[in-house]
């Protein structure tokens, strides 16, 4: 009989917790929206810039200023055949600052992304076979100009190269003498892996969602109830604070799991818009593994919850809880720096952290490596010891007059 | 009933009451009266379970509310001096909730909640949200949600407070309607005329402890039947 009436309060205040949060417009468009959909929306924003800086980087053409091309007729000949823009300038009155001045000046006026200035004697040292001086000028903060920079670099070892194959035929020797090494670069990264680097960020969007999903109905449950005096009347009631405590826990799960939902949604639609492939990748992000993941975050959302509503309980206004819980939103984000710093492997002493584990196994999930069953339930075991602690606490809190505020 | 015998209550080192025992009898309504500060919300919020005395025994209809608080709750309806409504919910569902926590089943809270809609004039209103009610339909709200389980005592903390003419003659019908019924009601209050209108024992709390006790036929005779200078002098007496 106890039983069933504890259960029964236990509905009636989990029902109602969950209608008056649903009925706050505000709190809905924050918890459903702005983090679940917001959070994907904004990462893969971010993800197609960067991807197409890097295209751009390829695809800008190598606009290169020459002064003093009438010395190297050759060579800018050999550049515009490579491919280069080139524009050939001619040097200032040497008072005036010279060949420099001049190569600076085109640079500055965006008229091209690299300079190199060529002086008088370069025909004679050339001829001669000593080092033949060249100048290279770029603006190192200039994002488009490094990889124009690197491409005329590898044009001129290229042309050099060259050149020093056929000074050494002319002498007899073979080129290859002074070759020693054949390097055959091999990149084993999968496509899955290598998008990873930039995918890392996924893990904490989608934990930092989830723990938004909970924040009103946790801050709602005890600082909220304390401010608009309903706290008091509700502890009149012949319902025992253990009944309270876990039915509005339960609440901030339910929109917790709901966000966490959304939030996989969001991301699952929004990574196919992200040209991943443009760079050789592809987003692992299909049905199953988004499914896997639920499962791998879910462990962790009763401790989100715990946590909120611990926080929540010490905090005396809704506004005095808004400012700290905004503060334990980060938390999380502490295990996934230190994950990132230190390049850290699934393994059983990491994935008992929670935040850490979820992080640990959603990244092994992204990159193809499956879910690790007995990381998993490790993982899910210290999570949810860990949220019946953090709710032991906050019961404790529960049954002091403190409370009242 | 409610019976309280040497309650005793500190926050930290203010001592909020000192000494604060009385008895407030079925089919009657006690006041409980004071000035600001003097004790009544802390005397009447230990009665209600919230705070727990450092001293003293309260017993409400027998049951002890110390030993047995959740028996004793059972047998109470609270307005607190904060309406403490659910601004989402509508006044229908602020009363409901409350009733179905007590376990009312869910025929006897239907009928309970139109009820108490009809005997409070909330009928114009029981649907709206009550974040969007006046401070008297507020206050009447949780008044209806404090009777939904009949309990057979009611503590009232300032209820009087912000209301208009017509809110307080619909309280004061209310109160005498309950007494009627046979219930013990308790209010708490430091306005004068409104205690003497409808109490017939009235108890007179200063700087924590009990200073007088007694009908307010009783109270007023020292003093040309003035109630209001009987008070004044009853808590300066009280007032080292």
């Amino acid at each position: 009989m106890g039983r069933t009436r504890r259960w029964r309060q236990f509905l009636v205040v989990l029902v109602k917790e969950l209608t008056e949060s649903a009925r706050d417009r505000r709190t809905m468009l924050t918890a459903l929206l702005l983090g679940p959909v917001g959070g994907p929306l904004l990462f893969a924003v971010m993800m197609s810039l960067g991807i197409e800086r890097g295209q751009t980087d390829t695809h800008e053409p190598a606009r290169i200023a020459i002064v003093g091309g009438q010395y190297a007729p050759e060579l800018t000949g050999f550049l515009v055949s490579a491919g280069a823009e080139v524009l050939t300038i001619p040097p200032r009155p040497a008072l005036d600052g010279g060949a420099t001045a001049a190569a600076e000046e085109a640079l500055k006026a965006k008229r091209a992304r690299v300079a190199i200035v060529i002086g008088p004697e370069f025909g004679t040292k050339l001829r001669a076979g000593r080092p033949a001086p060249l100048g290279v000028y770029a603006d190192s903060s200039d994002h488009h100009a490094q990889g124009v920079r690197s491409r005329v670099l590898a044009w001129l070892n290229a042309y050099g190269s060259g050149l020093a194959a056929a000074r050494l035929q002319v002498r007899g020797v073979s080129p290859e003498v002074v070759t020693p090494f054949s390097i055959d670069e091999v990149d084993i990264a999968t496509p899955a892996s290598r998008a990873l680097l930039m995918l890392g960020m996924l893990s904490y969007f989608i934990l930092l969602a989830t723990l938004i999903g909970g924040l009103h109905t946790a801050i709602d449950m005890t600082a909220g109830e304390r401010e608009r005096g309903s706290l008091e009347p509700l502890l009149a009631l012949p319902v025992a604070r253990s009944t309270l405590v876990l039915a509005k826990l339960s609440a901030a799960c339910v929109y917790m799991t709901l966000a966490l939902s959304i939030t996989l949604l969001a991301f699952g639609l929004a990574l196919p818009h992200v040209g991943l492939e443009a760079l050789g990748m592809r987003a692992n992000f299909g049905p199953g593994v988004a499914a896997r993941i639920f499962l791998v975050v879910l462990p962790f959302v009763p401790v989100g919850a715990a946590l909120l509503t611990l926080v929540a309980s010490f905090t005396r206004s809704y506004r005095e809880a808004q400012t700290w819980l905004s503060f334990v939103l980060l938390v999380p984000t502490l295990p996934i720096v230190f994950a990132s710093l230190y390049q850290i492997e699934p393994q059983a002493r990491y994935v008992i952290v929670p935040s850490l584990g979820q992080h640990l196994l959603i990244t092994a999930l992204l990159r193809d490596d499956g879910l690790l069953w007995p990381l998993w339930l490790l993982s899910a075991l210290s999570c949810t010891a860990l949220a019946m602690a953090l709710a032991a606490l906050s019961l404790n809190l529960w049954r002091r007059e403190s409370l009242l505020g | 009933m409610i019976e309280a015998r040497g309650l005793r209550k500190s926050f930290g080192p203010v001592a909020a009451v000192t000494d604060v025992g009385f008895t407030a009898g079925d089919r009657a309504v006690t006041g409980l009266l004071g000035p600001n500060g003097a004790g009544k919300s802390t005397t009447l919020r230990m009665i209600y379970t919230v705070l727990r005395p450092d001293a003293g025994r309260i017993a409400i209809d027998g049951v002890d509310a110390l030993t047995e608080a959740e028996a004793a709750r059972r047998r109470i309806g609270v307005l607190s001096a904060q309406p403490g409504l659910y601004r989402e919910l509508s006044v229908r569902e602020n009363i409901r909730y409350f009733g179905a926590l007590h376990g009312l089943g869910r025929a006897e809270l239907a009928q309970r909640v139109e009820e108490l809609i009809e005997q409070l004039g909330l009928a114009d209103c029981a649907l709206r949200r009550a974040g969007t009610l006046s401070q008297g339909q507020r206050v009447k709200t949780a008044l209806a949600r404090a009777l939904v389980h009949s309990p057979q005592n009611v503590l009232l903390d300032e209820p009087t407070n912000g209301l208009d003419v017509p809110a307080i003659r619909t309280l004061r019908e209310i109160i005498l309607a309950l007494k009627a019924a046979g219930k013990c009601v308790l209010f708490s209050s430091h306005v004068m005329q409104e205690v003497g209108a409808v109490c017939d024992r009235l108890v007179v709390i200063a700087q924590g402890r009990v200073v007088a006790d007694a009908t307010p036929a009783e109270l007023a005779a020292g003093h040309d039947g003035r109630l209001e200078d009987a008070f004044v002098a009853a808590v300066g007496a009280g007032s080292p």
